[in-house]
């Protein structure tokens, strides 16, 4: 299982982070801005776990549950200012809501 | 042949993989026919009768139905996930039966020794809960995509309830995992071996019962049964998150939550009712013959029963079920399946049990409403598994805080 | 091309697939499914790379409750297809360009990095999964308060999320 080199686990999260700072930068949901975010956790996580693998010691793992739990927690709460910013501008581009007040 | 000699591995898993599929789907086709049986008996009527004889063949004729029918499409539907969906719910429910081990003998297939389990994961237990748990999927994407009312407020309330039974639905497993100290099927099982005062099997319902009435009681809740199936309730939502479905993605549906059921049953039998053991001590070899002994006295009542039926069909068919059973029955006293067929035969029939259980309460219990079911999960379900856990905790770090204080 | 490299490549395709589908759809619920299906994808890397609690842990905490919480919200609101405004030439012509320069040179510089080359080929002996005990003792003895304060920090989020969504009445 350890056959394949850790720099292509290495790779493979550099193109998925690309990839999500590209749909941050270039969408305009603010639901799948949010998604975007969530990939580029996603690809840190992979980062971790690989390097906890190399270095052979658990910490990166730890930190992993860590960094998912977090997003679990920030989802819960970013999900409902979604929601009520919906409700408040009966819009979900983002950019409608670029003002701080009407 | 020498692919078969040179994968070994690879192909006695497709052998049990094949094996499972087959056995899988027929228990599933005539789960239906249990169901309907049992609650018209309740009922105080037949049932299916007329399909076959006692109604055997009308999973049969319920498919050949399915097949048949116009599959619908919703206009303005979204296509790719309307389709997706039905099957989302098929394959994850049915992936997670590759989990689970049926008997602790070992056989040979093909020349290569394998247990009777597809794949024995160190943490068999997490990733069934993970399988579960992306089973919300199919219900929530049936219910949106269909694009009318009924469909997504019953696929919405529908997939709130599962999440919510899901989390008492872990905890209360917790107890057993916190006595046994593994996650790995086989272990949880073989843990759970000998007697308390030589005559009470140890299994895990013993210590751990209100955690097992709580695991039920979720998993009649997670898979959307009565008395907790009112996103699904006839009556209430003409059918829920599955109202714009026909023929064959309804019956991929309907199977997915009898797989659902089987499941949740396979995984009570392994963690609370002592999986593939016996609850007689190894010491009465006599039981040994039990499974064999059992199914040539079903072929004797339906010998018996072929000589009652009335009409020349339901007779040819009855004597053709009477000779499969005795020959099942003879073929289970060889000595080469003897032993084997010892720990499915006791799976088997602690599973049909809580399968009896699952359709008992289904037509004994009234439909909860649904502000009271979400509050009977999250006020009274999940503080009893929450004070279940803390409890069995104290009790297992009780000698050592006695111990040092 | 042993098992385990063909493996990789199927799971690595599979999610940098789904990352470009995420991109790529029109509507928000396709990119969630896509997310849902890079999330599964990274899970059976991690089972590669043998840690098979966080492989559960993703699949039951990630993909099976914070996506079903944006499937949730993607359906409560309707959220219908994306519109088409008019980007900016300095975004088109130099945004998306820069964004695919950005992820060439993060890929090029880690697989030539002298990190990557000394763990090249990060062996062991045995079967290399990482057990439940031993993560579970160094998370409740080493991490023991980070992860009294992650529980606490959940709770501050559901109180939150329940202030936030209720209705003022």
């Amino acid at each position: 299982m350890s056959a394949v080199p850790i720099s292509y686990y290495l790779v493979l999260s550099a193109i998925l982070f690309g990839l999500g700072v590209i749909a941050f930068v270039f969408k305009h949901n603010i639901i799948t801005i949010y998604m975007a975010i969530e990939l580029m956790l996603n690809a840190v996580n992979l980062a971790f776990v690989a390097f906890a693998r190399a270095h052979k010691q658990l910490d990166g793992l730890v930190f992993v549950f860590f960094v998912i739990v977090v997003a679990a927690a920030e989802s819960a709460v970013g999900l409902a200012i979604i929601l009520t910013i919906a409700q408040n501008r009966q819009s979900l581009n983002v950019e409608r809501v670029n003002q701080l007040k009407f | 042949m020498e692919f078969i000699a040179q994968h070994p591995v690879l192909v006695a898993s497709l052998v049990k993989i094949a094996i499972l599929m087959a056995v899988l789907m027929t228990i599933l086709a005539y789960l239906s026919w249990f169901e309907r049986k049992i609650i018209a008996h309740i009922q105080s009527r037949w049932g299916p009768y007329y399909v076959g004889a006692h109604g055997l063949l009308q999973p049969l004729a319920d498919g050949i139905k399915f097949l048949f029918k116009e599959d619908l499409t919703p206009p303005a539907s979204d296509k790719f996930v309307y389709t997706l969906a039905p099957f989302l719910a098929l394959t994850l429910a049915i992936t997670t039966l590759a989990l689970i081990p049926f008997g602790p003998a070992t056989v040979w297939i093909f020349g290569h020794e394998t247990h009777l389990v597809v794949a024995n994961v160190d943490i068999g237990l997490l990733f069934l809960f993970a399988i579960t748990s992306l089973g919300v999927y199919g219900v929530a994407l049936a219910g949106w995509s269909s694009n009318s009312k009924y469909s997504l407020l019953g696929g919405l309330r529908s997939s709130a309830q599962m999440i919510s039974y899901e989390v008492s639905l872990t905890l209360s497993v917790v107890g057993v995992l916190l006595l046994a100290g593994t996650f790995n099927f086989n272990e949880l099982v073989t843990s759970q071996q000998g007697y308390y005062l030589h005559f009470i099997p140890r299994w895990r319902i013993v210590p751990q019962f209100i955690g097992f009435l709580c695991y039920f009681t979720s998993a009649i809740a997670e898979t959307n049964r009565a008395p907790f199936d009112l996103p699904e309730g006839e009556q209430e939502l003409v059918g829920g998150f599955h109202t714009e479905y026909s023929s064959f993605k309804f019956a991929m549906f309907f199977m997915a939550e009898y797989a659902n059921m089987v499941t949740v049953s396979c995984l009570a039998t392994i963690l609370f009712l002592g999986g593939w053991l016996s609850p007689f001590p190894d010491r009465w070899t006599a039981m040994q013959y039990l499974p064999a002994a059992s199914l040539l006295a079903l072929a004797v009542y339906l010998a018996y029963d072929t000589f009652a039926q009335m009409r020349g069909i339901a007779r040819i068919q009855l004597a053709v079920v009477t000779a499969l059973a005795a020959v099942l029955g003879l073929l289970c006293l060889l000595p080469a399946v003897m032993p084997v067929i010892q720990g499915p035969f006791w799976f088997t029939f602690k599973m049909g049990l809580l399968l009896f259980f699952y359709v008992w309460t289904r037509s004994t219990l009234p439909r909860l409403r649904y502000d009271q079911l979400m509050s009977f999960g999250w006020k009274l379900l999940l503080p009893v598994s929450l004070l279940n856990l803390v409890v069995t905790a104290l009790w297992i770090v009780f000698p050592q805080l006695v111990n040092h204080g | 091309m042993s098992l385990p490299f063909i493996l990789f490549f199927v799971f690595a395709i599979v999610a940098v697939v789904g990352a470009i589908l995420l991109i790529v759809a029109r509507e928000p619920i396709h990119s969630a499914l896509s997310l849902i299906m890079v999330m599964v994808a990274l899970a059976a890397l991690y089972l590669l790379l043998g840690a098979e609690f966080i492989a559960a842990v993703q699949i039951i905490v990630y993909a099976g409750a914070i996506m079903v919480l944006f499937v949730f919200v993607i359906m409560l609101l309707n959220a219908g297809v994306e519109e088409r405004t008019n980007w900016s030439k300095i975004a088109k012509y130099a945004g998306l360009p820069l964004g695919i320069f950005l992820l060439f040179e993060l890929a090029h510089w880690l697989a030539r990095s002298a990190i990557g080359a000394r763990i090249a080929n990060g062996s062991e002996g045995t079967n290399g999964a990482v057990s439940t005990r031993a993560l579970s003792e160094m998370l409740f003895q080493k991490y023991l308060f980070p992860f009294e304060a992650t529980s606490i920090l959940i709770l501050i989020a559901i109180l939150g999320a329940l202030v936030l969504a209720k209705r003022d009445e």
